[in-house]
């Protein structure tokens, strides 16, 4: 037996902590994976990131379509090109976007803003309860319930401004259809575009038409999800159809729904062919919302990307500030999303 | 953030393109030799019309066809752009300096702005404003800025009072009313006497000008650099639009779609007058029901108490600085055969549109062409827009006043000091207010 007392065999080079970081162990180990990721992080920060930042560097300088250049080059047809430098080159403006925007002094942002929400928060509730409405009905066996199921979906698969513009028409004031069934029983016409709420009522009817079919294929598809055994029970223990409503289905569809709700919020803020089409702002720009308005005020024109991109910062803003506070409601109700 | 992304992603690839272009280096080579042989010319050229593709498409691609006949080796692309996206889309493709077509038909308020973008050619010392002088004033005076001309006037218009003659002689008027008065007092008697209405007042900026030119008023004052929207003459304008509506006299106009729906009903013979320009002449005349162009009265806008007058519209040729120098002697022969005086006196028998220069109203295909002799007093009381590169901005603000002041009832003074406001802080705010 021998007694070994050799020197441990030094595992790193020299020069080397004893110990590999965890950087280099976590390469080592997992190389393969990031390399996988790789391209993902690239694209991501090609498409997402840099723009996204770049936007935001944008909302504090004053670049215009007409400030960008450093010099305009004016060319003769005769030959010749004159330069001369731009006399107002954009510049960085700090927060003036900013203070401009919020204080009325550009566009209408506080109003632009109660009418998203008020035109969110309608659009979403009657998304949802419809949607959740004709879900509950044809999730039961039925005669011709796939024939129901295409014909409810169907306005989804219409391209979004051939509807709007369909739904414009209808509530055309001298020749459209709602004006003609309201005369025909005996209601004076109205002048849908005269007023701002009626105005957004037609732009809202269009959107809720649009919107349903998502939400009750998503909730159809959560219905399904729910064993059948559940309403068995219910059913021996005596439970009436409300009460198997209430305590089986909404609680079993929570975890689609509180996802569809997110999702259809962010679309339904960002909705903008159906304003920019069916009501076209009217009257007077008193039926923009925050993403039709900021586009008529930065696009129109000679094009203002700080302008722009300061609406954008200011959506997205309003938008994060809107998740962070439902996912913080998610998870007091124990959803792991 | 899809906003942003969006003219995020525009603008980036505006900046690549840009870099791109500066690595390039453009030779700068100027050939000046004087065109000889028309046969000579070999260059294929772009161009994008903005007219009615239907309506008055078909009569631009026989003039090029006449073209080939003297220059058979310069070939044109004729491309039919919308009006309402030619400008955006010529403005994304000249920032990138790709894909921007040699030639364009541009609106008249289109063209200082492109000029002061550095998208224009300047086109003094060529051929095409050699005759400067045989242009009319005001068509001309769009293409000019910063003292250079960028472009060479194709059509003229201005706003007129279209009527149907039918519908006045049945209500016992033989003559179109002249003052904003006797047009009150005659759709009156329209309403009275005929199953049609008076008048439609379209309620937008543009339209609402003849109302505010009569008693004096204007948009800004270019000399003196001043927001004038807001004067008492806008406002008596105005009060002058509304009375008519309020009393009955005009159609309760609609806030949206209300261009449509006032071509509608007058083709459809639902509303007696109309104030709208010569692009809408052949529409109306191929209106089935309508009656051709004998049913059609043209006579120019009323007056207020100041004079009568309509905004002076129209579109001019001009040349994307962007095109190659080569290309410049078959683009010059192109856009000079477009404007020369027997091409316009060609559209305006085809199509009734109205030339810009002063020789075509002697040529007899014009003189003889009962609309455009309607429209000729018109467009001599046509007064100029300010042509600043600002001037497209203008109308958004305006049009949101129009729908207060003619549909929601607000005061025409406040709606208009809003308007100032507006210009002020957002379209010129160099301007004093």
């Amino acid at each position: 037996m021998t007694t070994v007392t050799a020197d441990p065999a030094p595992s790193t080079p020299p020069g080397r902590s004893a110990r590999p970081s965890r950087l280099r162990r976590s390469w080592d180990k997992h190389w393969y994976a990031w390399a996988m990721v790789l391209p993902v992080v690239i694209v991501l920060a090609v498409l997402i990131f840099y723009p996204l930042f770049r936007g935001i560097w944008l909302s504090f300088t004053s670049l215009t379509e007409a400030n960008q250049a450093a010099e305009i080059c004016t060319r003769s047809i005769t030959g010749g090109e004159v330069c001369a430098d731009n006399p107002n080159k954009w510049e960085f403006v700090g927060l003036d976007n900013y203070v401009r925007v919020l204080t009325g002094e550009v566009g209408d942002f506080w109003q632009w803003t109660g009418t998203t929400l008020i035109w969110t928060f309608v659009c979403v509730a009657f998304h949802f309860g419809l949607g959740l409405g004709l879900a509950t009905m044809i999730n039961r066996p039925m005669r011709f319930r796939s024939l129901y199921r295409v014909l409810l979906i169907l306005p989804w698969a219409v391209p979004a401004f051939v509807s709007a513009f369909a739904w414009k028409f209808i509530f055309n004031e001298r020749f459209g259809l709602a004006n003609a069934l309201l005369t025909a029983v005996g209601i004076d016409p109205v002048s849908w575009f005269s007023d701002r709420w009626t105005a957004l009522l037609t732009a809202i009817v269009t959107n809720i038409w649009l919107g349903v079919p998502f939400m009750m294929v998503a909730l159809l598809g959560g219905m399904q999800t729910i064993p059948g055994e559940l309403y068995e029970a219910a059913e021996i223990d005596g439970a009436s159809a409300w009460q198997r409503f209430k305590n089986i289905t909404l609680p079993g569809l929570r975890p689609v729904s509180m996802t569809v709700v997110l999702l259809g919020t962010i679309w339904t803020f960002n909705m903008f062919p159906i304003i920019f089409l069916v009501t076209e702002g009217q009257p007077a720009g008193q039926s923009e919302i925050l993403v039709t308005g900021a586009y008529r005020a930065a696009f129109e024109g000679i094009r203002n990307y700080s302008l722009a991109s300061t609406y954008g910062v200011l959506i997205l803003s309003i938008l994060l500030v809107f998740s962070v506070f439902y996912r913080r409601a998610l998870r007091k109700q124990g959803e792991v999303w | 953030m899809r906003r942003t992304a969006k003219g995020i992603a525009v603008l980036a690839s505006a900046t690549l393109a840009l870099s791109v272009a500066a690595c390039g280096g453009e030779d700068k080579a100027a050939n000046e030799q004087p065109t000889v042989d028309p046969a000579s010319l070999t260059a294929e050229l772009t161009w994008w019309d903005t007219s009615d593709p239907k309506n008055e498409g078909p009569a631009f691609q026989e003039l090029i066809a006449k073209f080939n006949q003297t220059y058979p080796n310069v070939k044109i692309n004729y491309q039919s752009v919308p009006f309402g996206e030619a400008q955006n889309k010529f403005k994304t493709a000249a920032q990138a300096k790709s894909g921007a077509p040699d030639i364009l038909r541009a609106e008249v308020a289109w063209v200082p702005e492109f000029a002061s973008l550095g998208y224009l050619y300047a086109l003094d010392g060529s051929e095409l404003l050699a005759d400067e002088a045989d242009f009319l004033e005001t068509p001309l005076a769009s293409n000019k800025y910063d003292g250079k001309t960028y472009g060479v006037p194709q059509v003229t218009d201005s706003l007129a009072l279209m009527y149907n003659k039918e519908l006045l002689s049945q209500a016992g008027i033989s003559e179109a009313p002249k003052t904003w008065a006797e047009l009150k007092t005659a759709s009156q008697a329209i309403k009275e006497k005929t199953d049609a209405e008076g008048v439609y007042v379209n309620p937008a900026g543009y339209f609402l000008l003849p109302f505010m030119y009569g008693e004096g008023g204007d948009l800004v004052d270019t000399a003196n650099k001043k927001i004038v929207i807001n004067s008492e003459q806008n406002a008596a304008g105005l009060a002058i639009a509304k009375d008519l509506i309020d009393s009955g006299a005009a159609v309760k106009p609609s806030a949206n779609d209300s261009y449509g729906t006032m071509m509608t009903l007058f083709k459809e013979k639902k509303v007696a007058m109309i104030i709208n320009g010569p692009w809408e002449v052949n529409n109306v005349q191929q209106a089935p029901d309508f009656g051709g162009l004998e049913n059609l009265g043209v006579a120019p806008v009323p007056a207020g108490s100041a004079k009568a007058g309509g905004p002076v519209g129209g579109h001019n040729y001009v040349i994307w600085s962007g095109m190659p120098q080569e290309k410049v002697d078959a683009a010059v022969a192109f856009v000079k055969f477009m404007s020369s005086a027997e091409s316009q006196a060609f559209l305006s028998e085809k199509l009734g549109l109205l030339p810009t220069r002063t020789s075509a109203y002697q040529l007899d295909a014009v003189k003889n062409n009962a609309t455009v002799a309607a429209f000729q007093p018109v467009v001599e009381a046509g007064v100029g827009r300010p042509w600043i590169p600002e001037a497209g901005q203008f109308f958004g603000p305006l049009d949101q006043m129009a729908t207060e002041v003619l549909i929601q009832n607000k005061d025409p003074k406040a709606a208009l000091d809003t308007v100032a406001d507006k210009y002020k802080a957002e379209v010129v705010p160099a301007y004093e207010k």
